[in-house]
This record gives structure tokens, sequence and C-alpha cells, in this order.
């Protein structure tokens, strides 16, 4: 009964005063999401990087020239959404005809690109935002409301009601609203669909870009890396409301401010993030079409076997990659420890690829989540080595953990499709990141996991670089080899079919659940062992060892390679990760140079440099 | 008659496969004009490459003497040609009205619209009582009036219809047919995909026949009708 009356105690009004504050910037964010989601059917991924230019710019207007808070307010909102508007025409109009998965990969890539410049130009540390706003605070009840809450909701409701105006009172308004419900239709009443999705960009771009401004001035600082996950909070957001329902938006920002808000009030601040993934989770296994819809149906989305680009893949003749063994075999006879060291990286990239490709471009399902899968690796057999487990059963055992788990946590998942996996397996990402930093009995918290022992074999470590180059190589070719073999087998073709068409596979018999999981299975025992060796070959891992930006970067590899392509996903690994190392003045710029390469990727050579298989 | 819309030798292609061979018609001023077709034989095709969503690889396509050959839609809509799509393609979240405005789209002449609003209203009025429904919400027969309406705001020389009756239950068909030989009467020609030949060769004025993208036959409607060939491929008709 006294932790009933202490739970009563709690200063719920307040929680729910910024729940509500913070929650309208969420729904700021998750407008222009639903917008651009409902014309272009795209989940803009550089939507986060807006809503930072918006911070940035409102901290020169206000802290660098002294301007007043409504001044700056329109200047954030015409800055941003020009931003926006030409994120549309240069990276996703161009790839109007290409796979669905094309333009949303291309906002990754402008994301990546767009931090990087603000990193930059404003350095990649915190800065604090002064508006001068009043300091006083009005008593309702329990709870009191500040002049800042007051400015925030107002600006949140304005914005609101300005874009209503928009899309109900305007001529272009209506041809938005007309785009979002049939652009083929729209387009035949002689609507200029690209100048719609330009608009709705630009309008996203100055709401995000207010709600980046909004938040430095809630905090009283400006986060240069909160990009993704002020993004990741309107997509949790649209999912709660309905995807492309603009006014369903809104309300899942609110609710989802609230449900962090009392959640941080129970459980404490670092379990923050947990509930927005929890929720989207939940959302999408049960509620896909959104909280404010009757139908439990998942959308149709019809991109299954066009979500991703095919192509007839490169074959490369055997002698070639027998040429190409025996070089890497030899490298680290030339003595260059550094180049040995980087290589080593890279194939231990190159194995996390060659997982990634099977389950996105063999069997179709775009994971943004890989990292999970390597991390779980990487802990199983750092936790277990630590304690005194031989070091080569770690690394089979953190094989299979990730394999299970892997599994296990994507199961849920394997009745998404296109868009949605890419949404649950990036939650599932983030989820078992902010698990294992949370969890500190088990896995140390935020300190990480120290004095991993190195790789052996049979007992006998791997001191040395070229030795533990020759093992990692040897993995990764045995892997590689199997995956050719399994690729070429009736299990491939299965997984093929799968990719091709779900329903048509389902209705030769295929039960897609259970080869969805093999494949999970395969490539998250290939991933995990990846994990596994670079634990062992860094000695020291935490729970952001392996985050979003790696899961983003092995999909690159992936990409870059070909999606579904064994000897491409080898071939981009090398490329990504070794060529900044290689140009050492590259690397202060190295998600710039990600960036960029993934939309000039995309742009010219979407099947990837040996095409997809 | 003065013709409208022209056709000539149109070559289309989807990928490497060729849909249609040499096509040329012609649809004249104040006129109705049916293609008729089964499956696969390229009607559709036909009404892409018109409004521009297809672009073909060699002919023309020309309205009142002007080529608007690879035009984009919007630009083609301004030229005069406006659309009752297949299946209607409503936008059925909107209202009626706003349905019938978002026809008047590509025109900036608010008076105009104006007058033009009033006048379909007078012609279909039957949807003066449901402005403000939302168009998903109603039946096929009234969606079928709100998409010929829709296409009248554009104040057009000329509809595109792709298949107008099709989903509609046998007493509206007659309807719908009233409405298009209407249309016609404000000036405004009619083109028509069918599969449904006796019906569209019922109101239409000159119709062709299109097989695997080639046009095999084309007449007058009425000696259409009583051509042996149209009655044993379309009419059912295994006597002959």
């Amino acid at each position: 009964m006294e932790s009933l009356s202490s739970l009563m105690a709690m200063p719920w009004l307040d929680y729910s005063i910024s729940g509500l504050v913070i929650g309208s910037i969420y729904a700021l964010m998750a407008v222009g999401l639903a917008l651009i989601f409902g014309v272009a059917n795209l989940i803009n991924f550089a939507h986060g990087a807006v809503f930072t230019v918006g911070a940035y710019i409102g901290w020169t207007c206000l802290v660098g020239i002294g301007l007043p808070l409504g001044v700056t307010i329109v200047v954030v909102a015409a800055v941003s959404g020009a931003a926006g508007a030409l994120i549309e025409w240069l990276a996703i109009r161009p790839l109007n005809r290409q796979s669905r998965i094309a333009p949303l990969l291309a906002t990754i890539g402008v994301a990546l690109v767009l931090d990087q410049i603000i990193h930059i130009v404003f350095s990649p540390t915190p800065r604090a935002l002064s508006a001068n706003i009043p300091d006083w605070r009005l008593q309702i009840g329990n709870g009191t409301i500040g002049a800042i809450d007051i400015t925030i909701a107002l600006t949140a409701i304005l914005s609101a009601a300005a874009l209503y105006a928009f899309l109900f009172r305007t001529k272009l308004g209506m041809a938005v609203r007309a785009t979002a419900q049939d652009d083929d239709a729209a387009k035949q009443m002689g609507v200029n669909i690209n100048a719609v999705n330009m608009t709705v960009f630009g309008i996203a771009g100055a709401l995000g870009g207010i709600a980046g401004l909004l938040v430095g001035l809630y905090y009283n600082s400006i986060d240069p890396n909160a990009s993704f996950q002020m993004m990741l909070k309107g997509m949790v957001a649209i999912v709660i409301g309905g995807m492309a329902n603009v006014p369903g938006a809104i309300g899942g920002g609110l609710i989802l401010g609230l449900i962090e808000s009392w959640g941080i009030g129970l459980f404490g601040a670092s379990y923050r993030n947990l509930f927005a993934f929890v929720v989207l989770l939940v959302m999408l296994l049960f509620r896909p079409n959104g909280i404010f819809s009757r139908g439990k149906e998942r959308p149709a989305e019809p991109m299954t076997g066009t979500f991703v680009t095919q192509t007839k893949a490169v074959t490369l003749p055997k002698p070639l990659i027998w040429v190409l063994i025996g070089i890497a075999v030899i490298l680290p006879m030339a003595n260059m420890p550094y180049i040995t060291q980087v290589m080593t990286n890279a194939y231990l990239y190159g194995l996390a690829a060659l997982a990634l490709t099977l389950v996105s471009g063999t069997v179709g399902l775009v994971s943004i989540g890989h990292a999970a899968l390597v991390a779980i690796g990487a802990y199983a057999s750092a936790l277990l080595t630590t304690k005194g487990l031989p070091v080569s059963l770690g690394i089979v055992i953190g094989g299979a953990a990730a394999a299970l788990l892997g599994t296990a946590l994507a199961y849920p998942a394997f009745r998404l499709r296109g868009h949605y996996v890419a949404i649950g397996t990036l939650a599932l990402g983030e989820i078992v990141s902010l698990v294992i930093l949370n969890w500190e009995g088990v896995t140390n918290g935020a300190l990480g996991v120290f004095a991993i022992p190195p790789l052996e074999i049979f007992g006998f470590p791997l001191y040395g670089t070229k030795a533990s180059y020759w093992f990692v190589l040897a993995l990764m070719l045995l892997m590689a080899g199997l995956q050719v073999r399994l690729l070429k087998s009736h299990l491939g073709r299965t997984w093929k079919a799968i990719r091709e068409d779900t329903v048509a596979a389902e209705t030769y018999g295929v039960a897609s659940n259970y080869y969805k999981g093999l494949a999970f299975g395969f490539a998250g025992f290939t991933a995990g062992i990846a994990g596994a060796v670079t634990a062992h070959q860094w000695s020291f891992i935490n729970y952001d060892s392996f985050n979003l930006l790696f899961s983003v970067l092995i999909l690159t590899m992936a990409i870059l390679g070909g999606l579904g392509n064994v000897s491409g996903a080898i071939l981009g690994a090398i490329l990504v990760a070794a060529l900044p190392e290689m140009f050492r003045t590259l690397a202060e710029y190295r998600m710039l140079f990600y960036g960029a390469a993934l939309i000039i990727l995309i742009r010219f050579r979407p099947q990837g440099l040996l095409g997809s298989g | 008659m003065k013709p409208l819309l022209q056709l000539e030798n149109v070559n289309s292609f989807y990928g490497p496969v060729q849909v249609h061979f040499d096509l040329s018609l012609t649809v004249p001023e104040n006129a109705i004009v049916c293609l008729l077709g089964g499956n696969a034989s390229g009607k559709s095709t036909t009404m892409k490459t018109i409004l521009g969503l297809q672009v073909p690889k060699s002919g023309k396509v020309t309205m009142e003497g002007r080529d608007i050959t690879g035009l984009p839609t919007p630009e083609i809509v301004r030229a005069g040609i406006a659309t009752v799509p297949e299946a209607r393609r409503l936008f059925g979240d909107m209202t009626v009205r706003e349905n019938l405005l978002m026809g008047a789209y590509a025109r900036s002449d608010k008076p105009g619209i104006d007058e033009d609003y009033e006048k379909v209203l007078g012609l279909f009025p039957r949807l003066k009582q449901r402005l403000g429904q939302k168009a998903g919400t109603m039946s096929g027969g009234e969606q079928q009036m709100v998409a010929m309406a829709r296409a009248l705001m554009a104040r057009p020389r000329l509809i595109c219809m792709d298949e107008p009756t099709m989903g509609l239950s046998p007493l509206f068909v007659d309807r719908v047919l009233e409405l298009i030989a209407t249309v016609r009467q404000t000036g405004v020609s009619v083109f028509m995909v069918e599969q449904n030949a006796s019906m569209a060769l019922s109101i239409a004025d000159y119709g062709y026949v299109l097989q695997t993208g080639r046009i095999v036959l084309e007449g007058p409607a009425g000696d259409l009708l009583a051509d042996p060939r149209i009655r044993s491929a379309y009419l059912g008709d295994t006597a002959a």
C-alpha cells in the first residue's frame, strides 16, 4: 500500500505537462514525416538532419546575431524549409524510376552528409542556447507551467494551424492531399507531382527546423548528434498515428511525449529511448495502421520484389577469384603491418556484410538493425571468455547466440514487408543497444567490457597482426563459401522466391516464416561470429560499439557490392572500410565520404558494383 | 468534321515488348469515338500514350494540330484533354466538391471555373445534395457521375474514358451511356476505350478495333455493329 501511495504522490501533473510540451515538438517532427510518407511513399531519414539544421540556424540567429525569437522562428522555418526542398530536388527526384528502397537509402546518405557538415561547421560538441524567455512559472493545481512551456506549445499549435490552413484552404494544399491519395489520378488532373513533392519536403523541413529550435530552447542547449534520435521519435509518432495520417501524427507525437515523460518518472531517464522503441514494435506488430484507424490489416505495400533493384549479377570468373584469394593470402608477407590490420578490419566488416546481404538481398528483408546481431555475438563471447571460457568456444557460442536471439527477436517482424521491415529492424537494433546499456548486472552497462582475451586457436593465442589477419581471412572465406553453396541449393531458390513474391511462394506451399527464420539464423551466426572476433580483436567493447551508424555502414557495403551478391559484399566491405583508412586525410570526413558514396551509388548504380544476385 | 485528336503511326514498347504497331486513329470534333479490344490488345496503353503517361518510341500525337507527343501530363491537360480514368480513381477521402475543383486544377480563370461548377451541377443535379460527402463513400454509379463531372470541370475539348461502364450494375450502364451522350451535346468529344462492344457502339459515331496492338477494323459505329466479324468476336454471335 505504501508503494501505491508513493506512486500517487509523484508529480503526475508536472510529468504530463512536460510530456505534452515535448510531445508537441515530436508532433511537429511527425507531421513532416507523415506528409512526405503520404505524397512520396517514403520514410525520410534525413528529417532528423533538417531538425539539427534548424537548431543551428536558430543558434546563429539568437546567440550569434542576437535576433529576437519571433524573427528567429521565421528565419529557421525559411532556411530549413529550403533545405528540405533541396533534398527533394537533388537527392529524391532523380530516383523517381528506381526501386522503392532507393530513395529511402538516399535519405540516409543525405542525413550522414548534413550531420557531418554541421559537425565541421559548428564542431561536434553541444552548445548552449538561451533566448531570454522569462523564468516565471504558473502554479496549476499541484503542478507548474512555465513561460517556456507556453512558448513551445504556442509555436507548435500555430505551426499546425498554418499547416491546416495550407492543406484545406489553398489550391496547392488540395493538390497535396489529392496526390497523397492517388498520385496518378492527381497527375491526370494536371497536378505537377514534382512541385507537390518539393512543396511537401519544404513544409516538412520548415516544421522540422522549428522543432529543432524548440528542443534547443527547452533544454537550453543544442546537440549536433541528436538527428537520428529525433527522426526516430517522429517516426514512432507516425507509426502510432498511422503513417500518412497528418492529424494522427500530431496525436502520435503527443502520446509518445506523455509515455516518455511518465515512463521516465517511473523508471528513470536512462530508459527514455527504450519506451519509444518498445511502443514502435508493439504498434508495428499489433496495430500497423496506427491507433486511429479501425482496420488491423497492414496497408497493402505492393513492393515485394520491386523494393530492391534487381539486375543480372556479374559473375567473377573462377580463376580471377582464386588469384584474388591468393593475393589476399600473401598480403601480410609485404610486411606492412598497418595495411594488414586495416584489411583484417575490412574482412570483419565483410563477414557482417555477408550476413546482411543474405537477409536483405537474397530474402529481401532490408534491415537497418544489423548491428544488433553483431553486438549479441560480441557480448556473448566477450562476457563468457572474460569469465574463463576458451576463446574459440566463445566465438562459436557468440555466433550461436546471435543466430538464436536474432531469429527470435526478428521473428515477429517476419510478417512485415518493405518499409515496415526497415523500421522494425531499426527499432530492434536500438532496443538491443539500449538493453545492453541498461542491463548493468550482466553487460557492465555504459562502462563496457574490458580486457577481452585475444584470438586463439586451440589454446594458442594469435598475438601477431599476421596471424589474426589469416585467421579472419580464413573465417570470412569459409562463411562466404558456405553461403555460395547455400544459394545454389534448393534453399537459395526458395529464399529468392520469397523475395520476389511472398504470397505467390506461399501458395506453392513454401512456409515463408520458416525459411526467413533459416536465413536469419544463418546470417545471425555469421554476424555473431563477426562480432565475437571483433571483440577479441579490439579487447574492449561497449553498448555504442555497434550502433545505428554501424548498421548503416554495413548496409552501405552490401549495397555497394550489390544486394544479395556474396563477392559483392566482400568487395563492398573492403572498399568502404579500407578506402578512408588508406587515405588518412579522408578519415576525418569519414561520414561525409560514406554518405556521399551512398547517394552517388544509389543515383548512378543502384544495383551495386557487381549487381544484385 | 475537323480532326481534334490524332495518333499517327504510333509504336509503343514496354521494355523489349512492342505494344502498338503503327497505330493511327482520329477523334473528330464533337464526336464519340470508341476503341474496342480484348485484354492485352493495347487499349490502356493507347490511353496512357494520349495522356503522356507513356511515351511512344516513334509516331506522333496531335491535339488540334499541335504536337503533344511526350509532353508532361499537366501540359496535355492544359491542351484540352481530360480523363475519366479506369475504375474512376476519385480522391476518396476528399469531398465531392473538392473532387470537382481538382478537375479544374490546371485552370486559373476563377469566374470560368465558378460558371462551369454551376453548369456541371446542373448537368448532374444529384451531386448537388452530395457536395460535402466524401467521394469514397458513394455508390459506384454516383462515383461515375463525379468522375465525369470532374473531367468536365477542366473545360476540355476532349474527354478520354477508360472503360466507363466497368463494375457498374446493368441498370446504371444505360444511365452512363445517357451521360456520355449529354457530354457530347455540350460540344465535347469523347474518346472511349471499351471491352463492351455493343454498348460502346450503340452511342459512338465511329469505332476502331484493336487486336494485339494493331487496328484490324474501323468504320462508322452502325457499320461495325452490323459487321459479322465484330459480331463473332465481341457480341458472342457464334452463328456468323
